[in-house]
């Protein structure tokens, strides 16, 4: 289980929620190292989306099936609830219109599995309070001027969002993560404040009764 | 077995067992020629076929053994071959020629049993999903069930995508390189210069040449505007720019000038001794007539039924079958369901990148067949 350990927090914690034997999709799948180990560990067949040449290269030489292109345009090409779950870890807060994605994603997949950086933790507030600058830390490495996330997204206002656009949560985890992202612990008393990354799994409005 | 280091013939189809061809005509006898590499194992599931480009042959890579034309390089020697992309230690290689070309297997240039002439332009208008008949009959002759991967760049990925729609049982994975499910206008238009500057030549004679000059000229020009469309803005740019050919001003007449011009004008002479004029006339035919968008959706669910797994590759610089035709062909897999990988590399070298050494390209197509093998 060593590829387990060296896998980042958020997806050993993803990877415990999906069903052996499904279908799969990562979108921004990077190097694949959770269609990796869900290939190998948990009989998955998986599809990968990956915009850079390298990672995706890399990815298709790893065995996977992996598409080189942006996960917007590709997603949506396949048919009704092709997948049993959607993953979008650590992307949503790049996403130029989260809710035209999240509307796809939730026909394309019976279930979303999603990952962003809690803008709300505690020293985020407190860098901001006490320095007046753009937090800084492990989860924000960028400058303003720099970063790719476009969205300060909270564990709070993802609720709201998936309410919004009548999706319905099916399980939620507030994580804290340290050692280059690999370890962490699972946050159960004031996650807003205290994890580093939120963890939910949604599914559409309809189809919220039947899943799970 | 046949020996390996060696092209070799098959014919099959001898009246009165013609080999049905789309046009309606029954035909044969057909020759095929054929080479292979590596060896087969036991259980015969090594198999990888290898289809080559409109203008090419079955010698994709030298032979350790046999004459001197066996060791002779191949054109896509970078990739086949020990220890290579697709690795002849492990895979059992085969390349099969085409019918209607005029490498070794039956065509316009062949001799007519019925006449003792050669068919001229009494052959039939042959199309992809003949050629790829045709070479399935090989594959039942060599024995070979299953084949682990079809692999094709250009007019050969077609034949490759064609053989996952007629015999998606026999294919466990295909890789298309810088292809198209179809030639768009600007495709046909440039084979139709071609063809004309062919049937523009006096001596072309209706395609009755054989036997005395051929449309030499027609021939050449065809093989340059091939050339310019198998290149890239770029990659001219960067070979020839504006240089001069062996002088330092220009001359003020209509000879060669520019290193662009003599560079066309030697590709041309060169294909005239080894091509047969009416031959590119029928295989530009057929890849105008290929058209994969237009398969039954039955063909498409026992793809995806088949479990065939696909990887498309394309070029970025490719402005013959541009990115968006392989992205419009992974499009169609992916709405039906059917497993496919897809990368673009960026290049400059146009339509024919996957005759250039890369190795990102070798490195995808070893991992794909890797990743086929376990």
């Amino acid at each position: 289980m060593s590829a387990m350990a060296e896998m980042r927090f958020d997806l050993q914690v993803i990877s415990s929620w999906i069903t052996p034997g499904s279908r799969v999709l990562d979108l921004g799948c990077g190097r694949g190292d959770l269609l990796f180990h869900l290939q190998n560990e948990k009989q998955v067949r998986g599809v990968g989306i990956e915009q850079d040449e390298d990672n995706a290269a890399f990815c298709i030489a790893r065995g996977l099936s992996v598409l080189h292109g942006n996960f917007i345009e590709e997603v949506a090409d396949y048919p009704e609830s092709h997948f049993d779950y959607i993953v979008l870890s650590q992307t949503l807060q790049q996403v130029y219109d989260p809710e035209k994605l999240l509307t796809v994603l939730l026909s394309v997949g019976s279930r979303v599995i999603v990952s962003f950086p809690n803008f709300s933790h505690w020293r985020v507030r407190l860098q901001l309070l006490l320095t007046g600058a753009a937090p800084r830390n492990e989860q924000f490495p960028y400058e303003w001027h720099n970063t790719p996330n476009i969205r300060i997204i909270t564990l709070k206002d993802f609720r709201i969002f998936v309410r919004k656009i009548h999706g319905t949560i099916l399980k939620k985890v507030a994580i804290s993560s340290h050692h280059h992202e690999t370890q962490g612990e699972i946050v159960r008393r004031f996650p807003n404040w205290r994890s580093t990354y939120g963890i939910f799994m949604i599914a559409g409005g309809e189809r919220a009764g039947q899943v799970v | 077995m046949s020996e390996p280091g060696e092209k070799h013939c098959f014919t099959f189809a001898e009246p009165p067992g013609q080999m049905p061809v789309e046009c309606g005509a029954d035909f044969g006898p057909i020759t095929l020629a054929y080479e292979t590499w590596g060896e087969l194992s036991s259980q015969k599931d090594n198999v990888i076929l290898v289809l080559h480009a409109f203008s090419g042959d079955s010698h994709v890579a030298s032979h350790e053994s046999g004459d001197s034309k066996a060791r002779e390089q191949g054109w896509w020697e970078f990739m086949v071959g020990p220890g290579k992309g697709i690795d002849t230690r492990k895979y059992f290689v085969i390349c099969s020629n085409i019918i209607g070309g005029c490498m070794g297997s039956t065509g316009p240039s062949s001799i007519n049993p019925a006449t003792g002439q050669p068919y001229g332009m009494d052959f039939p208008v042959v199309t992809i999903k003949d050629m790829v008949r045709a070479q399935k009959m090989l594959l039942d002759h060599l024995g070979i069930r299953r084949v682990l991967a079809v692999i094709g760049g250009s007019m050969g990925g077609m034949q490759a995508l064609q053989w996952c729609a007629s015999y998606p049982e026999t294919v466990a994975s295909a890789v298309l390189l810088a292809t198209t499910a179809r030639h768009s206008a600007l495709a046909i238009a440039f084979n139709e210069i071609a063809r004309q500057a062919i049937m523009a030549d006096p001596k072309w004679r209706q395609g009755t040449y054989y036997g005395g000059e051929g449309p030499e000229l027609g021939l050449a020009v065809a093989r340059m505007i091939g050339h310019v469309t198998y290149l890239s803005d770029e990659a001219m740019r960067r070979k020839f720019g504006r240089r001069l050919q062996n002088r330092c001003n220009l001359s003020f007449d209509f000879n060669a000038n520019f290193q662009v011009e003599s560079y066309l004008h030697y590709q041309g002479e060169k294909f005239v001794r080894r091509f047969d004029a009416n031959s590119l006339l029928y295989i530009t035919k057929a890849a105008d007539y290929f058209d994969f968008t237009t398969v039954e959706s039955s063909t498409l669910t026992s793809m995806a039924n088949a479990g065939i797994r696909f990887l498309v590759t394309a070029f970025s610089s490719d402005w013959l079958y541009p990115t968006y035709q392989s992205k419009e062909l992974v499009r169609l897999l992916k709405k039906n369901s059917i497993d496919v990988s897809f990368c673009e590399i960026q290049a400059d070298s146009g339509h024919d990148g996957f005759l250039i050494p890369s190795k990102r390209l070798t490195d995808l197509l070893a991992g794909f067949l890797r990743g086929m093998r376990s």
